[in-house]
């Protein structure tokens, strides 16, 4: 396995994704003789992934199971420690199309912060693109580094500690692209427009304040961008349930009693068929939005470098 | 690198984009071929070796200019008023007349100077605030500065202008479910895809894109042959096409079932003469939009071509029956020939049919008119376990039931039935807001992971993945109590 190519079988080394249940897992590094816990029971590694094909039911000790999947950055983003706030999926999808990656891309970001898009650039540019992250706070830079190594993509990225601000990229005239998301993305534009190649280039700024999009704008505007262009994405996920509904009784039942038209028994219905027709009942299936959803994660402002 | 775009330029034969404004246009790029755009009409012979995002104007003969980067033209003295309480709707405060404006454009008059005269013409002008005067250079310099950007086709540019141009060949897929889909499906490099669409192609070019030419992409396609006329405006280099499969989703059943044959394929001569086409290239437009033309009857409501393309399709088909007469007279003489190219035919779809048998998939995509709940239980068996499937559907009910058929038939995890919506911003100086209009519509997705189907005791382990999954009905009602 590797973050950029699909393996079939488990292998020693590893990073796989434990699937317990609805949004419940959890990455775990593949090792001979290693055990991890859950909570339906143990599963050792030697017997019980090692070879074993990737989405696998496993049988946990206590006789629970789950199920063993290939990691992908999405996935990873899912499940990544936190060493910063985090982009998701729903931002990173639109960064990719908007920035126009492709394989063999070469891409600057900063900051690294946790590497959840780092790994979605990385799996977007391979295999002969490149990214160039920076990252100012030396630790974390440095586990970016050991991730990425671990996930066999260190060849694909460079991870240089520095304060973009001050220092820019430590490249220039070579990127395709530029991703920032830091707290004064205009202070970064002079070097993100020559970090971008000469006949140039797509930019995008991911800032969750309107003050830091409006500073932001307005250098982009000073440095020669165009196509300036901000917007906000967001995610609704729809739960699928059976709603019931129950007639009400505007006392027609006594006179007619299966003559309503609604149809209680219909085949989707799954409660028991003896209290819909005492009560009368309507069955649908819905998508219902769930009661929280996050409402803002950041304005993205794309612009063009030609 | 053959994936290198950035700085080329353009050449031609090419399938370049038009840009003015927010609207956008794809076109071979031909010399002495005249070009209607917004309103407009130009050749493109002048941009040929310009590199690509270079902006031009329309001088008065159509001819092509590159735009010179000018200092704004301010009006001399910046006065401005503070606000509207003295500006009277009187509908004459513009001082020239339509004739006027039309004898100056006559002239050959540059679009700059009709705004300048524009400006200085309106008595209301300096009245305004600065904010009302600059709204109002805009307005005029959009409709009179004739620019044009030729931009490089992308995933990006492309998705954007068929949405704006015409959601309902692409089943009114937004730009940024696209996106979401490409993401959710980890579209890479490498991969072995499946991908059913109805979406002229669009889905299957951003696919590619993604691709870069490594790995393959079998195209399900229904009827006689796979729409790629938004494929072909993508300009990919050849290679690309080298691991481009399609198999006729007509076929699918009798391939899970074990008695697919290319011996019973249909051999009538539309269909055949669909695939000579595809034979001839891709890339060529005319042969393209032809392919799309044939589905439009079928597909689209009328009411979503307009005028200027219905005009291009009347003239296609018009050359289509000479083509197609053409074409005749050479098959009586070829007979031979075309008994090759059938048998060519059979080879490469007895090919596919041995990549689907693998059942090692990495991913499949569908994005259709048709209802997705039997692609999905069909096309899923040719998918790997823990590989991710997304499904895309105008509706949000076709989801739902799908989603239910897919419970039932086990084999799939985290599934996810979700939307975006996508806000735009005017960010400016004391005037940032939230444009006024958004899209009220994208689509819905469908996203999963594929795991192992145990089949012999796949009824009371599916309770238990629906029960591990999905939180109790009850629980939700307490919750709900609760708030």
């Amino acid at each position: 396995m590797s973050f950029i190519e699909y393996g079939d079988t488990i292998k020693d080394g590893d990073t796989a994704i434990v699937f317990l249940g609805h949004e419940s897992m959890f990455p775990v590094k593949v090792q001979h003789g290693t055990v991890t816990q859950t909570k339906y029971g143990v599963i050792r590694h030697s017997t019980d992934l090692i070879g074993k094909k990737y989405g696998s039911k496993v049988t946990c000790s206590k006789g629970g199971w789950v199920f063993i999947l290939h990691p992908t950055p999405e996935l990873w983003t899912m499940n990544l420690p936190h060493r910063t706030q985090i982009l998701y999926s729903t931002d990173i999808s639109i960064i990719t199309m908007m920035l126009e990656l492709k394989p063999g891309s070469i891409v600057c970001e900063s900051g690294t912060g946790s590497g959840s898009l780092s790994h979605a650039l990385i799996r977007t540019v391979a295999p002969t693109g490149h990214l160039y992250t920076v990252e100012f706070h030396q630790q974390r830079a440095e586990k970016a580094r050991e991730e990425f190594r671990e996930h066999g993509v260190d060849h694909l990225v460079t991870v240089t500690n520095q304060d973009v601000c001050k220092n820019g990229f430590g490249v220039s005239n070579i990127a395709d692209a530029v991703f920032l998301d830091i707290p004064s993305p205009w202070e970064a534009i002079a070097h993100a427009k020559s970090a971008l190649k000469a006949e140039g280039g797509r930019i995008c700024s991911f800032s969750p304040c309107i003050e830091q999009v409006q500073r932001t704008c307005l250098a982009m505007e000073e440095y020669g961008f165009t196509e300036i262009n901000t917007l906000e994405i967001l995610l609704r996920v729809y739960n699928v349930r059976t709603i019931s509904l129950q007639i009400p009784d505007l006392g027609k039942a006594a006179e007619d009693n299966s003559g309503t038209g609604f149809d209680s028994s219909s085949p989707s219905t799954q409660g028991s068929p003896g209290a819909n027709l005492q009560q009368g009942t309507v069955q649908f299936k819905s998508g219902v939005p769930l009661r929280e959803m996050v409402g803002h994660t950041g304005y993205l402002t794309f612009a063009t470098k030609s | 690198a053959m994936e290198g775009s950035a700085g080329a330029r353009i050449r031609e034969g090419d399938c370049a984009v038009l840009k003015r404004g927010e609207v956008f246009k794809a076109v071979p790029v031909l010399r002495r071929r005249k070009i209607i755009f917004e309103k407009q009409w130009f050749y493109l012979d002048n941009a040929i070796g310009h590199i690509y995002g270079t902006t031009f104007e329309v001088t008065n003969g159509g001819n092509l200019q590159p735009k010179q980067e000018v200092e704004e033209t301010t009006t001399e003295t910046k006065e401005a008023g503070t606000d509207n309480r003295n500006i009277v709707d009187d509908g004459k405060s513009q001082k020239l007349t339509h004739d006027d404006i039309k004898a100056l454009k006559d002239k050959g008059i540059k679009g700059q100077e009709i705004v300048q005269q524009l400006i200085e013409n309106s008595t209301t002008f300096r009245d305004k605030t600065e904010f009302a005067q600059d709204k109002y250079i805009k307005k005029k310099k959009k409709k009179y500065e004739a620019v044009i950007t030729i931009v490089k086709p992308s995933t990006r540019i492309l998705s954007t202008m068929y949405y704006a141009r015409e959601p309902g060949k692409i089943n009114h897929l937004r730009y940024d479910t696209l996106a979401q889909m490409l993401t959710l499906g980890n579209i890479h490099a490498g991969n072995k895809m499946i991908v059913m669409e109805t979406c002229a192609g669009l889905m299957l070019g951003a696919v590619m894109e993604r691709m870069g030419g490594y790995g393959s992409i079998i195209q399900m396609y229904p009827g006689g042959g796979p729409v790629r006329a938004a494929t072909s405006c993508f300009g990919f280099p050849k290679p690309y096409f080298d691991n481009l499969h399609e198999f006729p989703l007509s076929k699918v059943h009798s391939l899970l079932s074990g008695t697919f044959s290319t011996e019973t394929l249909p051999s009538d001569p539309e269909d055949n003469a669909l695939v000579e086409e595809e034979s001839n290239g891709l890339t060529e437009e005319k042969q393209t939009s032809l392919q799309e033309t044939e589905e439009e009857p079928t597909t689209e409501a009328p009411m979503e071509i307009n005028q200027a393309e219905e005009q291009e399709t009347v003239d296609i088909n018009a050359e289509d029956v000479e083509f197609k007469e053409n074409k005749e007279k050479e098959n009586k003489e070829n007979v031979r020939e075309k008994q090759m190219k059938q048998w060519e035919r059979r080879k490469k779809l007895t090919e596919t049919a041995a990549l689907l048998r693998e059942k090692n998939a990495d991913g499949l995509i569908v994005a259709s008119k048709f209802h997705p709940t039997p692609l999905l239980l069909s096309l899923l068996e040719f998918v790997a376990p823990s590989r991710p499937f997304v499904v895309y559907c105008q509706y949000k009910e076709p989801l739902l039931e799908c989603y239910t058929k897919l419970r039932e038939r086990g084999g799939v995890i985290n599934l996810k039935l979700s939307e975006t919506w996508l806000r735009n911003y005017q960010v400016l100086p004391d005037r940032s807001h939230p444009k006024l209009t958004m899209s009220g519509g994208g689509g819905y997705l469908l996203s999963g992971i594929t795991v192992v189907l145990d089949k012999g005791k796949s009824d009371s382990s599916n309770l238990e993945a629906l029960k591990m999954e999905e939180p109790s009905p009850k629980r939700c009602k307490v919750q709900d109590l609760h708030c």
